[in-house]
C-alpha cells in the first residue's frame, strides 16, 4: 500500500516539477506536527482495539505505543503524497489561488 | 471514545483549524477540492487492498457499521481530516516562510 502511494504520487516530483522534496524544511514543519497528532490517534485506536494489524503480513518492527513501523511510515508518506497532489494541481492550474503567496 | 466519535471530532477540529485558526480557508478553494477528488479514489483503492487481504482488521463494535471499499465509512472522515490538516499546515508554513 505504501509502495502504491509512493508510485502514485512521487512521479509528480519529476514530471510536474512540484519541488516538494526540495522544500524539505517546509515539508518537515508540515509533517511533524500533523504526524504526531495522528499517531496519537493511532496509538489510542490500537490500545482501545478500534483496529489491529495482521502480524504475519507486517515487517515485524513495532515502535513506541505499539504502533507498527508501517504506520509510522504511513503518516510520513501519505502527507507527502497529499502535498505533491496539491502542488501538482497548482502546476496545472496556475491561476488558482492557494493562499501562501507563492502565486504572482 | 469510539472510532465514529474520534472521526467526527477530528473532522470538526481540522475544519475549524483551516477556516478560523490558521485561516488558510482551503475548504473554500477549488485547488483543495480538486486535489481531494484525485486522492479519494486512491484512498478507496488502498482501503480495499488493506481490508480485503485482512492486513488491517477493524473492530465492528467501535464504528457505525457502514462500509465503503471494505473499510468503515469513518475512514473517509479520517482521511479527509489527515489530508486537510496536512495541506492547511503546508500552506500556513509556506505563507510564514514567504513572509520573511
Amino acid at each position: 500500500m505504501l509502495v502504491f502511494t509512493v508510485a502514485g504520487s512521487f512521479w509528480l516530483e519529476i514530471a510536474l516539477k512540484v519541488g516538494v522534496l526540495r522544500r524539505i524544511k517546509r515539508l518537515a514543519f508540515t509533517i511533524i506536527p500533523v504526524a504526531i497528532i495522528f499517531l496519537a490517534w493511532d496509538a489510542y485506536a490500537i490500545s482501545h482495539k478500534h483496529w489491529r494489524f495482521d502480524e504475519t503480513q507486517m515487517l515485524g518492527a513495532v515502535g513506541p505505543f505499539r504502533i507498527p513501523l508501517e504506520e509510522y511510515l504511513f503518516f510520513i508518506i501519505v502527507p507527502i503524497a497529499s502535498v505533491m497532489t496539491l502542488e501538482g494541481v497548482r502546476q496545472i492550474k496556475k491561476h488558482w489561488s492557494v493562499g501562501d503567496s507563492n502565486e504572482l | 471514545m469510539s472510532y465514529s466519535d474520534l472521526a467526527v471530532l477530528a473532522l470538526s477540529i481540522t475544519v475549524f483549524f483551516d477556516l478560523f485558526i490558521v485561516r488558510t480557508q482551503l475548504l473554500t478553494k477549488a485547488i483543495f477540492w480538486t486535489s481531494y477528488a484525485i486522492i479519494v479514489p486512491m484512498q478507496l483503492i488502498t482501503n480495499w487492498w488493506l481490508t480485503s487481504r485482512f492486513i488491517v482488521i477493524y473492530n465492528p463494535e467501535t464504528m457505525i457499521g457502514r462500509r465503503l471499499a471494505g473499510a468503515p465509512i469513518e475512514d473517509l472522515l479520517f482521511g479527509f481530516s489527515l489530508i486537510l490538516a496536512t495541506m492547511s499546515t503546508w500552506v500556513y508554513v509556506g505563507r510564514r516562510m514567504n513572509a520573511k
